[in-house]
């Protein structure tokens, strides 16, 4: 009996020496240096692999950060600002400083807005629609509705409205990682500043079709009428392709081109609403339908 | 036993009902809407301008590069408008628009010419017309067809092959066309065969156009340079590479060009169009389309202006009936779905196919029951339920290494699957992630 | 116009009339035949089996995929019909009704939804769920009631052994074939089916018929099962040749046990066979192989079924290694 169990032992003890023989000699024969501020980095980088910084992972972000001398146009956009100053404090090197962004739709195009002529059967894919023609609607410009971008979020920041047929990002959520712009055939997703108390205006349309075959496609669609252009005091609205655009950082969000904007396609978000224009609103929309 | 390609193939239902409806011209249309990227490559560059006269034949569009193609005004009239408009891809695309002159005669001449079998033209100036004449591939393609006849001397090309297939169901523009321009196209075959300096050609036709075959076999009789060969009714025997596996035995090379092993492959529209330009300096500005659909009343293979829109056609085989569903651009199995009938044809519709509600919709998917049908019947030897798993997956790297890019785009795959399984969706996706990620080297 | 929006969608816009459902109905079909003639061979009981064991299947698949998986419930599409069908042929016919129900549960639950339903499971269900009631209860699963004298009786059913069976432990106490083949059915009644065994695998003709039909309607070609018997065939009557009083002939192995069911409804299975040509060959090789060497060399009489389960694991690799063909393979392309 005793023999057995002092067999037993010296079988498992001597394996287990062996063992340890062998990772020791492993790891010292394959022993490959790192730099341990790889891994510091790394520790303080979100660890969302989100690739939105460029790099596939993000080890890897760190180990070019640790790597390259000027690391001043490499940004987190998830980390944002006080992430990269961390880094820069680690590293010893100067970081840019970036407004944080996040992600809007241009598009205000929803179900009752912007008529379906058509319809589409095949994978729900907002990239193999874009591949068999130009969307269900007349717009040829505006969201497809399948809802690539919210499957490419990796941080629940977007969900489909059933009722408007459209994305939704949910700013607090969103880090601006870019993975809804990557994956948009469209193209209709940007980042803008965050601004203060996420305050933004922008223009909710990329329609390029002369105003009256935009118009007749979608209620809520530029025209490029240029109202919004005359009546901007700070030259932040140019005018391409029959299109607005709004610079977000020229924009000192007066609001003035929000309600000359005769198609209501210019889109405030989060600003207090205005008394009068929240009774006015919904009828001239109503109408415009 | 009739020739065939060895592996894989359907046969879907045929329903050429238009086989016996001989073309009919149709009068010019009040406009035309013509599209400046009829081919594939690069766009033709826009040579007239707003209230410009334009006559038929001219020039309206210069090719925009090598492969790329010259555009001709199908009509004579006045351009109103340089715009975009829906074409068949379903994106709005440049367009010229010319309203026709209807004073002006030239619009209602019949363009029937007498028969011109002498050669006349060096070999040079042979393949100079094709270039200035729009000539493109009419089978579907549209491949600009002086870039197919430009051949190098290390290619050794030996054989002609004129592709009389016609293998998609519906479609008979191109059996019309070998019934009533036989020996137009006899003529064209020979002008192509001296010019390139091939002493062989054969002309390749689906075993249910008898009539057709019966008809060219009289027609080269005497000539032993000309061979007719009947192959077996089989989708997708009209695919270049698989008519060239059926007739000559001869496998086109994993991302190779017919020219490979030595073959030139035409279409008998694309030759009946080089016969107009060479013999009669006509450019290509009208095509056959057949205009069917089960439920179309008067269903026709007519002569089309290139830039026609599509209602004008319907509306000439009496309208669309009621229930209708899908317009199809092209065949059942390799058309495109086109989104309202103002969409003009082009050098490449062969068809406009009217789909009623009770076939237009998509079955459901269900889940695959690995039943292998999509293996079997690939003419191209893949995996089309791994290259769907795989570019699902994102795979994209292994989808290339399961040969994703040769596929054909057939759609046997597709038409086959018992759980309706979206696989050509998946694949074409797949193919073109891989073209923009330019990760591939021959 | 029409009042409904035109269809966009890609190609092809026309499809054939075969579906899926289609296919599995046509297996249902071709296994009628064999199971009219269990009825009439073991009466009752068949019936009592083969209905439990359907029933079970279906609610199982239902009860799974309406509240475990929460997906659509896909009852209807056959599959789980045929199942319950295949389980109960390859049960004996007074098995005791709570054992073909965990069978099923074992079938449905574990073989084919665990995996993530149809399509997606290795091995065929029917096939684990026998094997898994072979090796838990051994003893109810080889009393074999015999033929013709239990059409009535459920319980206390007159049992015996298989043709296999009765080899098998003959040989094994060192009796000859000669001696064994008085005890052992006629062919022609094996032919029929007139003899003992699992419900539905001994009557070789019904079997064969629905297997034509199978064949004839394209739903299962004729690789797997052609080649599966053959090699049985000539396996075992090359054993047979050199010692024809130690092995049975070949004509004995084809008739009696699972080989033909196995060969044209168990192996065929769309989901769980290679799926080219290729390899259709290859894993019926395989399993021909495998079932004449667990049957001559091994401890159960019978062994098509392991035989086919081993293959189905080998699947994927098959599918791995033997492709089509590609059109115009003879340049290669790299990556980089």
């Amino acid at each position: 009996m005793s023999t057995s169990i002092i067999y037993s032992v010296l079988l498992l003890a001597s394996l287990g020496i062996i063992a340890a023989i062998v990772l020791y000699v492993i790891s010292k024969k394959f022993y490959v240096y790192e730099d341990p501020l790889i891994t510091e980095v790394e520790e303080i980088l979100p660890a969302a692999n989100c690739a939105g910084c460029g790099s596939p992972g993000c080890r890897s972000f760190a180990e070019k950060l640790v790597n390259t001398e000027d690391i001043s146009d490499l940004f987190c956009p998830v980390g944002g600002n006080d992430v990269m100053k961390s880094i820069a404090e680690l590293l010893g090197k100067e970081v840019a400083e970036k407004d944080p962004t996040v992600a809007v739709l241009l598009c205000k195009g929803s179900c009752d807005m912007r008529p379906k002529t058509t319809q589409f059967q095949g994978p729900d894919s907002c990239a193999i629609s874009a591949m068999v023609f130009s969307g269900e609607t007349d717009c040829q410009y505006g969201c497809l509705g399948k809802g690539d971008c919210v499957d490419a979020c990796l941080f629940d920041a977007m969900y489909m409205d059933k009722n408007t047929g459209l994305p939704v990002i949910i700013t607090d959520k969103c880090t601006s990682c870019g993975a809804c712009v990557e994956a948009c055939p469209k193209d209709i997703i940007e980042m803008r500043p965050k601004n203060k108390r996420d305050l933004k205006i922008y223009v909710g349309c990329m329609n390029e079709e002369k105003g009256g075959i935009a118009k007749k496609a979608c209620a809520v669609a530029c025209i490029g009428c240029s109202k919004c252009f005359d009546i901007c005091p700070k030259d932040a609205i140019t005018m391409e392709n029959n299109l607005a655009y709004i610079d977000p950082y020229l924009c000192t969000l007066c609001r003035k081109c929000v309600d000359i904007c005769p198609t209501h396609s210019i889109i405030e978000t989060n600003f207090p609403p205005k008394k009068v224009k929240a009774i006015v609103e919904p009828l001239k929309i109503s109408n415009d339908a | 036993m009739l020739k065939t390609f060895p592996k894989g193939g359907i046969h879907p239902p045929e329903n050429k009902i238009t086989s016996f409806k001989a073309i009919k011209r149709l009068p010019a249309p009040k406009t035309v809407y013509v599209p400046i990227s009829q081919h594939i490559g690069i766009p033709s560059e826009i040579v007239v301008v707003r209230k410009e006269k334009v006559k038929i034949g001219q020039i309206i569009a210069k090719s925009g590069g090598y492969i790329s193609s010259n555009i001709h005004s199908p009509v004579a009239g006045t351009v109103t408008k340089l715009d975009k408009f829906f074409d068949s891809s379903g994106y709005k695309k440049q367009c010229i628009v010319i309203r026709t002159d209807p004073k002006d005669q030239t619009n209602f001449e019949s363009a029937d010419l007498p028969l011109q079998t002498e050669i006349k033209l060096s070999a040079k100036e042979i393949l100079q017309h094709i270039t200035d004449f729009g000539i493109v591939g009419l089978g579907g393609a549209t491949f600009p067809s002086h870039v197919k006849l430009n051949v190098k001397k290390d290619n050794n090309i030996d054989c002609l092959i004129i592709n009389g297939v016609e293998c998609e169901p519906y479609l008979t523009a191109d059996h019309r066309l070998m019934l009533e321009k036989a020996e137009e196209i006899v003529v064209g075959i020979k002008i192509l065969m001296f010019a390139l300096h091939i002493n062989k050609a054969i002309i390749g036709i689906e075993n249910n156009k008898k009539n057709a075959i019966e008809n060219f076999k009289e027609l080269t009789n005497n000539d032993d340079k000309i061979h007719v060969a009947a192959v077996r009714v089989k989708y997708p025997q009209g695919s270049e590479k698989q008519l060239i596996r059926a007739l000559l035995k001869r496998e086109v090379p994993k991302n190779g060009l017919p020219i490979d092993v030595g073959v030139i492959v035409h279409n008998v529209g694309t030759i009946f169009a080089i016969y107009q330009a060479v013999q009669h300096n006509i450019p290509l500005t009208e095509r056959v389309v057949t205009v069917t659909g089960k439920k179309i009343k008067n269903p026709a293979n007519f002569w089309v202006r290139i830039g026609t829109p599509i209602i004008d056609l319907i509306n000439e085989v009496g309208g669309l009936p009621e229930g209708t569903r899908k317009i199809v651009n092209g065949g059942p199995m390799m058309g495109k779905a086109i989104k309202n009938t103002d969409v003009p044809i082009t050098k490449g519709t062969s068809g406009i196919l009217v789909i009623s509600e009770d076939e237009a919709e998509r079955r459901k998917a269900k889940n695959c029951i690995r039943c292998g049908e999509c293996v079997f019947v690939c003419p191209m030897g893949l995996e089309p339920h791994l290259l769907m798993n795989l570019t699902e997956k994102r795979l994209y790297e292994k989808a290339y290494n399961e040969d994703i890019m040769t596929c054909i785009e057939c759609g046997s795959c597709s038409y086959v699957c018992p759980s309706h399984r979206p696989l050509l969706d998946y694949i074409r996706f797949g193919k073109s992630i891989i073209k923009n990620l330019e990760i591939i080297k021959v | 116009m029409s009042k409904e929006p035109i269809i966009i969608s890609a190609s092809p816009h026309v499809h054939s009339d075969r579906t899926s459902k289609k296919l599995m109905y046509d297996v249902v079909i071709a296994l009628v035949p064999a199971f009219l003639v269990s009825i009439y061979v073991f009466g009752i009981g068949a019936l009592i089996v083969t209905s439990v064991a359907v029933i079970s299947c279906l609610l199982f698949e239902y009860l799974i995929q309406k509240f475990l998986l929460r997906t659509d419930v896909t009852i209807s599409d056959g599959s789980a019909l045929i199942t319950g069908i295949l389980l109960a042929f390859n049960l004996p016919s007074n098995l005791p009704i709570w054992m073909i129900i965990v069978g099923s549960l074992v079938a449905i639950g574990i073989a084919k939804m665990s995996f993530g339903g149809l399509g997606f499971n290795i091995f065929n269900p029917a096939l684990v769920g026998r094997v898994f009631l072979l090796i838990s209860f051994p003893v109810q699963m080889t009393m074999w009631p015999t033929a013709f004298e239990n059409q009535i009786k459920i319980a206390d059913a007159v049992t015996g052994a298989t043709p296999l069976g009765v080899i098998k432990e003959g040989l094994q106490f060192g009796e000859t074939m000669t001696d064994l083949s008085t005890k052992i059915p006629s062919n022609i009644d094996m032919l029929f089916g007139f003899t003992g065994g699992s419900l539905g695998e001994m009557s070789v003709i019904a079997l064969l018929i629905g297997g034509l039909f199978l064949i004839l309607r394209k739903v299962i070609t004729w690789h797997i099962p052609v080649i599966m018997l053959l090699t049985i065939a000539l396996m075992t009557g090359i054993f047979w040749m050199i010692n024809p009083e130690q092995y049975a002939n070949p004509l004995i192995h084809l008739l009696s046990g699972g080989a033909v069911i196995g060969a044209f409804f168990m192996a065929t299975d769309l989901v769980t066979s290679p799926m080219t040509k290729k390899g259709m060959v290859i894993f019926a090789l395989g399993i021909g192989l495998i079932t004449v060497v667990i049957r001559l060399f091994g401890a159960y009489p019978e062994g098509v079924s392991f035989a086919i389960l081993i293959m189905n694991a080998f699947v994927p690799l098959i599918n791995k290694f033997f492709k089509p063909r590609r059109f115009g393979s003879r340049i290669k392309s790299t990556i980089i």
